[in-house]
């Protein structure tokens, strides 16, 4: 076995296995969040549009990006997290590119991502 | 004390049952094979020899060969002595030492040769500040190591001062790593944090009691 096989044989024993629907950039996803208050846990929701998915294996990351108040903002959930609960895809979008930075230079009816349709 | 002979895959990194981010180095640890049994009597001093990663046999030398065919094992890479071998083991010629002989949670030492830097000047190699001023009638004293003595007395320039040469590239030994998790049927180990060198490298592994 080589080098890689064996990182993603220890891998693959230490995190446990999530099923979490496909989604890529584009899509509108809501986001469930485990977090402790004190020693109490609730489940947040973040809802927005994944600007994209980075790393791979137990370092794979994703970007959601909302307007919250005006104010844009962008959050970063590994997908290994054991905080991670959920994620429901809302909407699938149509775009060119694995990462729609473009988007955050628009606003309003500009930063509209047509719906995919099948 | 129990050791063993391993190889550096790489690293990676898992979420404990907390929550928190890990980070971990995996390691191939054995199986290694006991090529010699030293004793008092014969060689004046106890020690086991073990042999790691096998290598074919046309590279080989026809003494070692025969070293190997004693212990009846195919030849090896790595041949390294440990010393004071656990008091009352039962190790003998030819047996195989495996990843198990270590257990999760307890604390290794690990000795590897660090990635080699080359020759590097004394801001790399000994922390030296360098010049803190780019002005001032500085132009090429940057990372220039400074005065290395005094003048007439001692007219000479002590031993031991550190200067510029060859960084890197030697044996270091980290104490005190956590095992994290062992996987006997892969041969694979897991220690939190770095160990020294680069991957592929080979690490020697103890535990003192």
């Amino acid at each position: 076995m080589n080098k890689g096989e064996l990182i993603r044989f220890a891998e693959e024993q230490l995190t446990e296995k999530k099923k979490l629907p496909v989604f890529r950039a584009g899509d509108t996803i809501t986001v469930k969040y485990k977090i402790t208050e004190g020693n109490k846990e609730r489940i947040q929701d973040f809802q927005g549009i994944v600007l994209q998915m980075s790393g791979k294996g137990s370092y794979k990351t994703f970007t959601v990006r909302k307007i919250s108040n005006n104010i844009g903002v962008e959050r970063i959930f590994p997908i290994s997290s054991p905080f991670l609960d959920d994620v429901i895809v809302n909407k699938r979008g149509v775009v060119r590119r694995a990462r729609i930075f473009y988007l955050r230079k628009l606003r309003g009816k500009k930063a509209r991502i047509k719906e995919r349709r099948r | 004390m129990s050791g063993l002979i391993g190889k550096k895959i790489g690293m990676t990194s898992f979420h404990d049952a907390s929550g928190k981010k890990v980070p971990c180095t995996v390691v191939e640890a054995g199986p290694c094979v006991v090529t010699q049994v030293k004793t008092k009597e014969s060689d004046g001093y106890d020690a086991i020899q073990l042999s790691y990663d096998d290598k074919k046999e046309k590279h080989t030398s026809g003494a070692m060969l025969g070293h190997f065919k004693k212990a009846g094992t195919s030849p090896k890479r790595i041949i390294r002595e440990f010393t004071r071998f656990e008091i009352g083991h039962q190790k003998k010629l030819g047996d195989i030492v495996s990843v198990e002989e270590f257990k999760e949670n307890e604390f290794i030492d690990v000795v590897g040769t660090s990635k080699g830097k080359g020759f590097q000047g004394v801001v790399k190699r000994h922390g030296f500040k360098g010049v803190n001023d780019a002005t001032h009638g500085q132009h090429n004293r940057m990372r220039a190591p400074g005065s290395i003595g005094a003048s007439s007395y001692p007219s000479r320039v002590f031993k031991g001062m550190r200067m510029g040469g060859q960084d890197g590239n030697r044996r270091v030994k980290m104490i005190n790593l956590q095992v994290v998790k062992i996987f006997p049927e892969k041969n694979l180990l897991l220690i939190k944090g770095s160990v020294p060198g680069p991957s592929g490298s080979y690490l020697i592994l103890e535990r003192w009691m």
